[in-house]
C-alpha cells in the first residue's frame, strides 16, 4: 500500500535538488511534510476532521430518532421496553473497557514498551468481539420475536400486550405499527455502529501484526493515536444510542 | 510574439526558448507513474482528463433535452425516456462534474503551490479520492447502462422509494462513493492550509483562491456525511422495506427533504465558491491592483459558507413547512446576498482604476460577473416568499441555478483552466481564437437561459417533455443558444489539446502575476519549490514583483 509512493520519493530528492533534511529520524518521515512534528499534527488534525464528518453521518440518523420520538411517543416507550438493559449496560461496560485498553495502548507505545502494546491491543481487540456477540444475541432475539422490520415486522404483541404476557399500555393498531421505525432506527443506528467496531476491529488487527513487529517501539506512534482517537470515538456513539434507545424512555408500568 | 501594448503577456525569446528539462510531466515515465502517482499536480491532471469526459457526457443529455424541447409535442422521446435523460443529466454535471471542478483539478494542482508546501498532507487519501470518483462515475454510468433512474438528481421520496421501478439504488451507490471522494478532497484541503503552510504565510497572506477552497472544503466535510445517510436510508427504504420516509408507515418524506438538502444547499455553495476563488485571482492579475478589500472578500467566503448552512428549506416552502419556518428561511435566504454582493462589489472596485487588460481569463471573469450577478439576484427573488409559489417548480428556477452553476461556476473554471494552463503545462493557449471561444460561450449562454426566465415566468414548468404551442418561440430561442453554446465548449477542448504540442513556450510567469505559483519554472518540478519560499510579504503585491523583477536576471527557457 506504501511501496508505490514511497518507492518514488529517492528519484524526486535527487532531481528536486539537495535539499536534503538533516533531522529525518524515522524512515515513516514523508518527504512532503518539514518536519515530524509536521506530519504528525497533520496526521492528527485530519483524523479529528475525519472524526467531525463522522458526526454529520450519525447526526443524520440522530435527528431522525429525535424526530419521531416526538411524533410517536408511545411507540417508542413501548419499543423502548423490549430492548434489555442488562445487556446494554453490560456491554457499555465492556465498550468503555475496550477503550481503557487502547488508551493504555496509547501509553505503551508512547513509552515504546512493545510487549505491553502488543497485550493490550489484544485486549482492547477481545472487548471489542465481546461487545459485538452481545449485539449478536440481541439482535437474535429481536429476529425471534419479530421485531426486525420488514415483512415479517409483527405488532400483535403491541396491540395485545396481555395475551402476550406483557404489562404495557395497549396500542391502538396505527401506533402499533410506529414501533416499526422505532426498531429500525434502532437498527440502523445500532448497525451503523456495529460496522465501525467491525471495521475498527479490521484496523485493530493490522496495527496488532505491525505492533508485534515492533514498528511502533521506535517513537513512531501516529497510527496508534490516531486509531485511538477512532476507537473512542465509536466509544461515545454508544455512550448516546444507549440512553437515547434503552433508557429515557423508560418509564414505570 | 513579445509583450505589445494591450497585452502584459510576457513570453520567453521563442527562437530559444525550451521547456524545463526536469518537470512533474516527464520525471517518471509510463502509465503506472500516473495511476500509482501521489503528487498533487498529476492527481489534478487526472481529474481535469476525468472531469471533462463526464462533462461533455452530462452535456450531451442536455443537448438531448434540448432537442426535444424544440417542438410542443413529445417527439423525440418518450416521456419517460426524457425523465431519465434530465435526471442523468442533473446527477452527472452535479455530482461528477460540478462538485469536483475546480477543487479537484486546479485546486489540487494549485493549493500545495500556494501555500509553499509540497504537496497536499495526504496524497494517498488524495490518490484514493481520484479513484473513488472513477468507481462512483462508473457506477452512474451503470446505472444509465442498466436502463437509467428518473427521479431526478434529487432522489425524492416517496417517488423513488414507492413509486419507480428504476435503478435508484445503483444511482444512489454511485453518488455515495463520490461523495467520499469529495470528503477526502475537502479534509486534505483544510488540513493542508492548517498545518503545511511555509514560513511567513500567515491566513491573512494567503491567496483568496485558498480562502475560497478553505470555505467550500468545510462545507464538503460537514455536508456530505449527512447526504450519505439520506441516501443510505433511501437504498435501506427501496430494499428492506422499511419506513423512514414512507407516510403510510408513519414516515415523513419531509424529513428527507430537510436532510437531503441539509446537504445539497451547501452543496450549491461548493460548486460555485471555489469559482470565486479563481476570479478574485484572475480579476487581481489583469487589473494589476491588489484585490479590493482582501479581508472583507476572504470573510464572505466563510460568510457564505455558514449561512449557506442555514438556507436550507427555501427548496421546501411550498412543501407544507410551517409559516413562520418559511418566513425565517427566507430571511437567512436574502442573508446570503450579502456576502455575495460583498464579493462582486470589491471584485469591481479592483478594476476601478486599475490597468485592465482583456485576455481570455478575463474575459471569461467578465463573464463570471454579469452571469453572477443576474443568477445571484434572481435567487433573491426565489428567496421572497410569494415570488417562490409562483416561481417555484418552473423553467425560471431552471434558469436561476443555471445562471449560477453554468454561467458563474463554469466559466470560472474555464477562466481558471485558461488562466493557469501555462503553468499546467508550460505552454500558452492561442490567444483569439480563445476569445472567440470565450465570446461564443457568452453569447451561447444568454441566448439558452435568459428565455427560460420568461418561460418560467409564463408559467412552463420544468421535467416535462411536452408543452403548450405558445412557449415555443422562446423554446426554439433557447435550444438554439444550447447549440452556440455546445460549439463554445467544444472549442477549448480542440485548441488546448492543439497547444499541448504546438502552444508557444509560456516561461515561468507570463501575466506577470505575484502568485507563489508564477515565480517557479512552469511546468513545476516534482515537488514544486527548490527550495521552500518564506513569505515576506502580502498577496497581489505588485511592487514587490516589480522589485524582484528589475533585480533579477533573466534567462530563458
Amino acid at each position: 500500500m506504501d511501496n508505490a509512493i514511497v518507492a518514488t520519493h529517492p528519484h524526486t530528492h535527487e532531481t528536486a535538488v539537495a535539499a536534503e533534511h538533516e533531522h529525518i529520524a524515522l524512515p515513516q518521515h514523508r518527504h512532503h511534510f518539514e518536519t515530524q512534528e509536521q506530519q504528525r499534527e497533520a496526521g492528527t488534525f485530519g483524523m479529528w476532521l475525519f472524526l467531525l464528518t463522522e458526526i454529520m453521518f450519525f447526526g443524520g440518523m440522530f435527528f431522525s430518532y429525535l424526530l419521531y420520538r416526538n411524533w410517536y411517543y408511545d411507540a417508542f416507550v413501548v419499543g423502548s421496553n423490549q430492548l434489555s438493559i442488562p445487556l446494554g449496560a453490560a456491554n457499555t461496560a465492556i465498550l468503555i473497557t475496550s477503550g481503557f485498553f487502547m488508551a493504555l495502548g496509547v501509553w505503551a507505545a508512547e513509552v515504546r514498551k512493545k510487549g505491553l502494546l502488543v497485550v493490550f491491543l489484544i485486549l482492547t481487540t477481545l472487548f471489542g468481539l465481546a461487545f459485538l456477540y452481545i449485539k449478536g444475541i440481541e439482535y437474535h432475539e429481536k429476529w425471534e420475536k419479530h421485531h426486525i422490520p420488514g415483512a415479517h415486522f409483527d405488532v400483535s404483541e403491541f396491540v395485545n400486550p396481555q395475551a402476550h404476557g406483557l404489562h404495557e399500555k395497549p396500542l391502538a393498531p396505527d401506533m402499533a405499527q410506529k414501533t416499526q421505525i422505532f426498531f429500525f432506527l434502532y437498527f440502523a443506528m445500532t448497525g451503523m455502529h456495529a460496522l465501525h467496531m467491525i471495521i475498527g476491529i479490521g484496523l485493530l488487527t493490522w496495527l496488532l501484526k505491525r505492533s508485534s513487529r515492533g514498528d511502533f517501539s521506535s517513537g513512531y506512534v501516529a497510527p496508534i493515536e490516531n486509531f485511538g482517537l477512532y476507537w473512542h470515538f465509536v466509544d461515545i456513539v454508544w455512550l448516546f444510542l444507549f440512553p437515547l434507545l434503552y433508557l429515557i424512555n423508560r418509564h414505570p408500568v | 510574439m513579445s509583450a505589445t501594448s494591450s497585452t502584459i503577456l510576457n513570453l520567453p525569446d521563442q527562437r530559444t526558448a525550451t521547456l524545463p528539462k526536469r518537470n512533474y510531466i516527464n520525471n517518471e515515465d509510463g502509465l503506472l507513474s500516473w495511476l500509482l502517482t501521489g503528487d498533487h499536480k498529476r492527481i489534478a491532471i487526472l481529474y481535469l482528463i476525468s472531469i471533462t469526459f463526464f462533462f461533455f457526457i452530462g452535456g450531451a443529455f442536455a443537448g438531448l433535452i434540448r432537442l426535444e424541447l424544440l417542438t410542443p409535442q413529445g417527439d423525440l422521446m418518450a416521456s419517460d425516456t426524457y425523465n431519465k435523460m434530465f435526471s442523468m443529466h442533473g446527477i452527472i454535471m452535479v455530482f461528477l462534474f460540478l462538485v469536483p471542478s475546480v477543487p479537484a483539478t486546479l485546486g489540487n494542482f494549485l493549493m500545495p503551490i500556494m501555500l509553499g508546501a509540497k504537496d497536499l498532507a495526504f496524497p494517498k487519501i488524495n490518490l484514493l479520492s481520484w479513484y473513488l470518483y472513477w468507481l462512483g462515475g462508473l457506477v452512474v454510468l451503470g446505472a444509465l447502462v442498466l436502463g437509467g433512474v428518473d427521479t431526478g438528481w434529487t432522489f425524492t421520496t416517496p417517488l423513488s422509494t414507492h413509486y419507480l421501478n428504476t435503478h435508484v439504488v445503483t444511482a444512489a451507490t454511485g453518488v455515495f462513493i463520490l461523495g467520499f471522494s469529495s470528503i477526502f478532497t475537502g479534509l486534505n484541503f483544510i488540513v493542508t492550509i492548517h498545518r503545511m503552510r511555509a514560513p511567513g504565510m500567515t491566513w491573512f497572506r494567503m491567496p483568496l483562491f485558498v480562502w475560497s477552497h478553505y470555505a467550500a472544503s468545510l462545507l464538503m466535510v460537514l455536508g456530505t456525511p449527512v447526504l450519505a445517510i439520506t441516501l443510505t436510508l433511501v437504498a435501506l427504504e427501496r430494499l428492506a422495506g422499511i419506513g423512514v420516509f414512507d407516510p403510510t408507515k408513519g414516515g415523513d418524506p419531509l424529513l428527507f427533504q430537510h436532510l437531503f438538502w441539509f446537504y445539497s444547499h451547501p452543496a450549491v455553495y461548493i460548486m460555485i465558491l471555489p469559482g470565486m476563488g479563481v476570479i478574485s485571482e484572475v480579476i487581481s492579475t489583469f487589473s494589476r491592483k491588489r484585490v479590493f478589500g482582501y479581508t472583507a472578500v476572504a470573510f464572505s467566503s466563510v460568510a457564505i459558507a455558514l449561512f449557506g448552512f442555514f438556507v436550507w428549506a427555501h427548496h421546501m416552502f411550498i412543501m407544507g413547512v410551517s409559516n413562520y419556518s418559511a418566513l425565517v428561511f427566507s430571511l437567512l435566504t436574502m442573508l446570503v446576498a450579502v456576502p455575495s454582493a460583498i464579493k462582486t462589489f470589491n471584485w469591481a472596485f479592483t478594476m476601478q482604476k486599475g490597468s485592465i487588460t482583456f485576455e481570455t481569463p478575463m474575459l471569461y471573469a467578465f463573464g463570471f460577473l454579469g452571469l453572477f450577478t443576474i443568477g445571484g439576484m434572481t435567487g433573491v427573488f426565489l428567496g421572497a416568499l410569494g415570488m417562490d409559489i409562483h416561481l417555484t417548480e418552473t423553467y425560471f428556477i431552471v434558469a436561476h441555478f443555471h445562471f449560477v452553476m453554468v454561467g458563474g461556476m463554469l466559466m470560472a473554471f474555464l477562466s481558471g483552466v485558461h488562466f493557469w494552463w501555462p503553468k499546467m503545462t508550460g505552454r500558452m493557449y492561442p490567444e483569439s481564437i480563445s476569445k472567440l471561444a470565450a465570446v461564443t460561450t457568452f453569447i451561447g449562454f444568454n441566448l439558452t437561459f435568459l428565455p427560460q426566465f420568461i418561460l418560467g415566468y409564463l408559467g412552463m414548468p420544468r421535467r416535462y417533455h411536452a408543452y403548450p404551442p405558445e412557449f415555443q418561440v422562446l423554446n426554439v430561442l433557447s435550444t438554439a443558444g444550447a447549440t452556440v453554446l455546445g460549439v463554445g465548449y467544444m472549442l477549448p477542448l480542440l485548441y488546448l489539446a492543439w497547444s499541448l504540442k504546438y502552444g508557444a513556450i509560456a516561461g515561468n510567469n507570463p501575466w506577470q502575476a505575484t502568485g507563489l505559483e508564477w515565480q517557479i519554472q512552469s511546468p513545476p518540478i516534482t515537488e514544486n519549490f527548490i527550495e521552500i519560499p518564506v513569505m515576506d510579504h502580502e498577496a497581489y503585491d505588485y511592487e514587490w514583483l516589480e522589485h524582484k523583477t528589475a533585480q533579477e536576471v533573466t534567462t530563458v527557457g
